[in-house]
């Protein structure tokens, strides 16, 4: 256990060098400036050493292994209905309180205010950003539920992904401009830390307990999709609105 | 610092609450069946809080506010065209004059990536699943350099001001053609690594980057050309691992 701790501690360093030598090199070589308040940094690295240290430790004790056994009871049990009601509600229910998609909902309404596409009124900047909030919500739980029933039917990824492609292109020519930036944007930020692995865990377990299924190329893609969904989703709502 | 931290805690616990409700929820009315090793998986979801509540509060302490200073620092019109001239240089400033900002772009997309925990999940499960034949550091590796590559272009094209959506569509074509010719056991996890990147490590940072320059550019709008740089970095990554698949396959053959 111990042992353990100590191989993903080292690890975990490896992780973190980069981003230290980038931030002394540009403090030293290219500001020329002292660092400021150099005890807080050290303590700040040594938080994010044992957080990702600790991290690491309960994916591979808590996340990957009940995304596993949740992917083989519902293969076992054999109802597609409730498989797809899970894939739904996991994606709906992680997104919708997601603090990054939060912050990004608030700066959303701030420019559709600013732009004039609707009052600048508190209630209406609320409004807009809850409503924008439940829409990438939706079209996380829509992916989910979309990539699940593609790995039970063993539909490639690429069509899907390309078909979706092209519909952004197409709607990036009638969405309102003010737009498409936040669109394009909430296909990045809505998939979470916690989120990931356990999707991905999800998939990969589906893909192993359903014949015929590899899970190399059927297991992955959930996020894919999940990445996906929000921009034509988004669009379709500043087009809507 | 004891309260910032338990802030924190809080924070996390609100936003993994939703997912235990639903999988407890799940568990117990539709699977009815006890999870395997209940002690242990409960243990496990307590490291991942504790250990994004350390991870995060660090983030805040160490690298977020000095990285955003460095990010204002380094698009600042005084440091762009140094002090002397700042007066009458300030009405036009080339492309070319932001190399700094470049090299930034490009360091800081890569070792944030690098630092990124999500990744890390996505790559030891790819890893693990391929049998050793997909490297976890491999595939980081590949997926940092996409951002990077990315984060760089995304800062030409708010210094340039040409609209986002072109460069989005070439990046898309790209993929699109090398989907056609990459292994078929890479492509979804090439597709799914251009989701993950962008998360708690990389996503301020580049934030905090977009919108100094789109505030400091003469004739940028921050609200307008502030958003997108994410975009490019959750698009760049498809496109190098799946070179990096295509690489490796060609060097595997006679």
């Amino acid at each position: 256990m111990l042992k353990a701790f100590l191989k993903t501690f080292v690890g975990s360093i490896y992780d973190l060098l980069p981003i230290v030598l980038v931030i002394g090199f540009f403090q030293f070589a290219v500001l020329q400036q002292p660092l400021p308040n150099l005890v807080e940094i050290l303590i700040g690295s040594l938080f994010v050493l044992i957080g990702l240290t600790l991290f690491v430790q309960g994916l591979e004790m808590g996340l990957f292994p009940i995304g596993e056994t949740l992917a083989y009871a519902f293969a076992k049990k054999g109802s597609l209905a409730w498989l797809l009601l899970f894939a739904f509600a996991l994606g709906f229910g992680t997104t919708v309180a997601e603090p990054a998609l939060i912050a990004v909902a608030h700066e959303a309404a701030r420019v559709a205010a600013e732009g004039g596409v609707i009052d600048a009124t508190e209630h209406a900047r609320a409004d807009y950003a809850f409503g924008l909030r439940l829409t990438v919500a939706l079209s996380v739980g829509c992916a989910i539920f979309i990539g699940v029933l593609r790995i039970v039917r063993g539909w490639p990824i690429q069509y899907l992904i390309i078909g979706g492609y092209l519909g952004v292109i197409i709607m990036t020519f009638f969405a309102p401009q003010e737009i498409i930036g936040i669109a394009y944007d909430s296909g990045g930020v809505t998939t979470g830390t916690v989120t990931v692995p356990l999707v991905a865990a999800l998939g990969v377990g589906l893909a192993s307990s359903i014949r015929g299924r590899n899970p190399m190329i059927d297991g992955f893609g959930l996020i894919a999709i999940a990445s996906l969904t929000p921009i034509i989703f988004v669009m379709a709502y500043g087009m809507i609105r | 610092m004891g309260q910032e931290l338990l802030q924190t805690f809080f924070a996390t616990i609100t936003d993994v609450l939703p997912i235990a409700c639903i999988i407890v929820g799940f568990q117990s009315l539709v699977i009815r069946r006890p999870i395997a090793h209940p002690s242990r998986v409960g243990l496990g979801f307590f490291y991942v809080l504790v250990g994004l509540t350390f991870f995060l509060q660090g983030l805040e302490m160490a690298f977020f506010p000095i990285g955003k200073l460095m990010a204002q620092q380094l698009t600042a019109p005084e440091f762009i065209t140094g002090l002397q001239q700042t007066s009458h240089a300030m009405k036009r400033v080339d492309w070319s004059q932001y190399y700094w900002v470049y090299v930034f772009a490009l360091a800081i997309g890569f070792s944030t990536t690098i630092a990124e925990p999500s990744l890390l999940a996505v790559a030891l499960k790819a890893q693990q699943v391929s049998g050793g034949v997909i490297g976890a550091w491999g595939l980081r590796i590949a997926v940092a350099i996409g951002v990077a590559m990315g984060v760089a272009l995304g800062s030409f094209r708010i210094i340039t001001g040409s609209p986002l959506h072109w460069y989005i569509m070439v990046g898309y074509g790209i993929v699109i053609i090398q989907t056609f010719f990459a292994p078929r056991m890479i492509i979804p996890l090439a597709y799914d690594s251009g989701g993950v990147t962008t998360s708690i490590v990389t996503v301020p940072l580049v934030a905090a980057l977009g919108l100094g320059l789109a505030s400091t550019v003469p004739g940028r709008n921050p609200v307008v050309d502030g958003f997108g740089l994410i975009a490019f970095a959750s698009l760049f990554p498809i496109i190098t691992v799946l070179a990096y698949a295509q690489i490796s396959t060609w060097w595997a053959k006679p």
